[in-house]
């Protein structure tokens, strides 16, 4: 259990069942009152948002969170799987839970989890992966502009903006935070 | 310590200046208004029993959590005209406006009473805002805020809460409406002076004559910070003993440390404190309005 006292911004929590983060904190107390823990927090599996008090006697529960190290080892026809990189234990995520990922899943990558209650929860991948274009209308020669953009398509089939001097072949790297083009690596 | 740090404290030098200009600002006016500077002991036997202050135990004893008592002794001794500049402790209290260590500034004045003390310690502020920027406007946080008393606004806690909560004070939760709903109005533009306090919360301030359901308590916000808090002090021995009890079976019934009795403190309301008003400003809190900033981190080391 935590006590208000340990509220931060950061902290993770656990309310009704649910591991919630705190992203905004603030320690209030009127005169001659009665102390105020005032958190804007994020449901860690939702995203929901909402705002809540505590008070000096409140006490919280701490949510049961692990966090695993793993590399991405192969799709089995419906789920990702990934290996422990202690103990080599499977892990079989969903594409549900992984959405756009699932793009950016390279075989033997290491893939960060948070696990609530043995679930995955959270996912981090290697911020920066390296795909080949595809698709995409040829390139405007000379033209070095980066905020001009057009759509691309990388070998997995994953659908990209890109700038116009990109061409089919070249070799760009993407940031898997965003999903979003990063740069250019090297031309076809 | 990282070099960093080092690095972030000597930023931190116009702030720590400003802090010593208004220091001796300060200074300045009392001496003016012939106040005595004191010294009272930091390491207490005995602080007063309040509800919800935190005394960090050091020793045999404890760090005051304000010089409220020492300084009453002393009024009590005739000095009529007193206040001290010095560390106060609180446990837990930590935030933007909070620490655990910070700097008050408390003073007492005999023959005053709770509306005299909101004129001078109006006076007082606008007098370091002339020493310090040349004018009684002062640019906090974006927002021109005039520090003169002809345009001080004076609110009473229950119209406050009728005005930005849609309740009286007596409804809801006290605390969390004034944090929430009421604090961030206050002291936009002006000074104000929220004033009337609910008897019950004011351990050591004189009922009003005339309405004892309210103290003669104010507390006074610049930019919707609280600034300082004030009293008609309360001088009957037998109330504040009565006081102080039912305070400190609050204190034990929420299982918080109980403290001893405050012996030297009552002899002197034994033998007479003179009708006196009283009033604590938090000196960083000030620094912070004088240096435009919104974390009291970058006015302490």
């Amino acid at each position: 259990m935590y006590s208000a006292s340990d509220l931060r911004k950061g902290l993770k929590i656990e309310i009704d069942g649910a591991p919630w983060i705190i992203t905004e904190f603030e320690f209030c107390k009127p005169g001659k009152g009665t102390a105020l823990y005032r958190c804007r927090m994020k449901n860690m599996i939702t995203g929901i948002g909402m705002e809540k008090t505590y008070r000096p006697t409140d006490k919280i529960d701490k949510p049961d969170l692990d966090e695993l190290d793993t590399f991405y080892s192969y799709f089995d026809g419906h789920n990702y799987v990934f290996s422990n990189a202690e103990t080599y234990e499977e892990l079989h995520v969903s594409a549900d839970f992984l959405g756009r990922n699932t793009y950016f899943l390279m075989e033997n990558d290491p893939c960060h989890f948070v696990m609530y209650n043995n679930e995955p929860i959270e996912i981090t991948l290697p911020t920066f992966i390296v795909k080949t274009i595809t698709e995409t209308e040829p390139g405007a020669r000379g033209d070095t502009a980066t905020n001009v953009l057009k759509p691309a398509k990388v070998d997995n089939g994953y659908e990209i903006q890109v700038p116009l001097f990109i061409n089919i072949g070249d070799v760009v790297k993407i940031d898997t935070r965003t999903g979003e083009y990063a740069e250019r690596v090297s031309k076809a | 310590m990282h070099y960093s740090s080092l690095e972030r404290l000597a930023a931190r030098r116009p702030f720590f200046e400003k802090r010593a200009a208004l220091a001796a600002s300060l200074r300045r006016f009392f001496a003016a208004e012939h106040f005595l500077e004191v010294t009272t002991p930091s390491l207490i036997a005995a602080p007063a029993q309040e509800e919800y202050i935190e005394t960090v135990a050091a020793a045999d004893g404890f760090l005051r959590p304000s010089p409220e008592m020492e300084m009453k002794i002393l009024l009590a001794a005739g000095y009529d005209r007193i206040y001290e500049l010095g560390p106060c402790w609180r446990v837990d209290e930590f935030g933007r406006r909070h620490r655990r260590e910070f700097t008050m500034l408390e003073y007492y004045a005999a023959g005053f009473d709770y509306r005299e003390l909101f004129r001078f310690t109006a006076a007082m502020f606008a007098a370091v805002a002339r020493e310090l920027g040349g004018s009684e406007i002062v640019r906090y946080r974006g927002a021109e805020i005039d520090l003169s008393i002809e345009s001080a606004e004076v609110i009473t806690v229950d119209e406050a809460f009728r005005r930005y909560a849609g309740c009286s004070s007596g409804e809801g939760d006290f605390d969390e409406l004034m944090v929430t709903r009421i604090e961030p109005k206050l002291g936009r533009g002006h000074l104000t002076c929220l004033t009337d306090y609910p008897a019950d919360r004011a351990a050591l301030a004189r009922r009003k004559s005339g309405d004892p359901s309210v103290a003669e308590r104010w507390e006074l916000y610049i930019g919707g910070m609280e600034l300082a808090n004030a009293f008609s002090e309360l001088t009957d021995e037998a109330e504040q003993r009565r006081r102080f009890t039912e305070a400190a079976a609050v204190r034990a019934a929420g299982g918080l440390q109980s403290y001893p009795e405050a012996g030297d403190f009552f002899a002197a309301l034994h033998s007479g404190l003179p009708e006196s008003a009283g009033c604590a400003v938090g000196f960083d809190r000030l620094a912070m309005v004088f240096c435009d900033v919104d974390d009291i981190a970058d006015v302490q080391m």
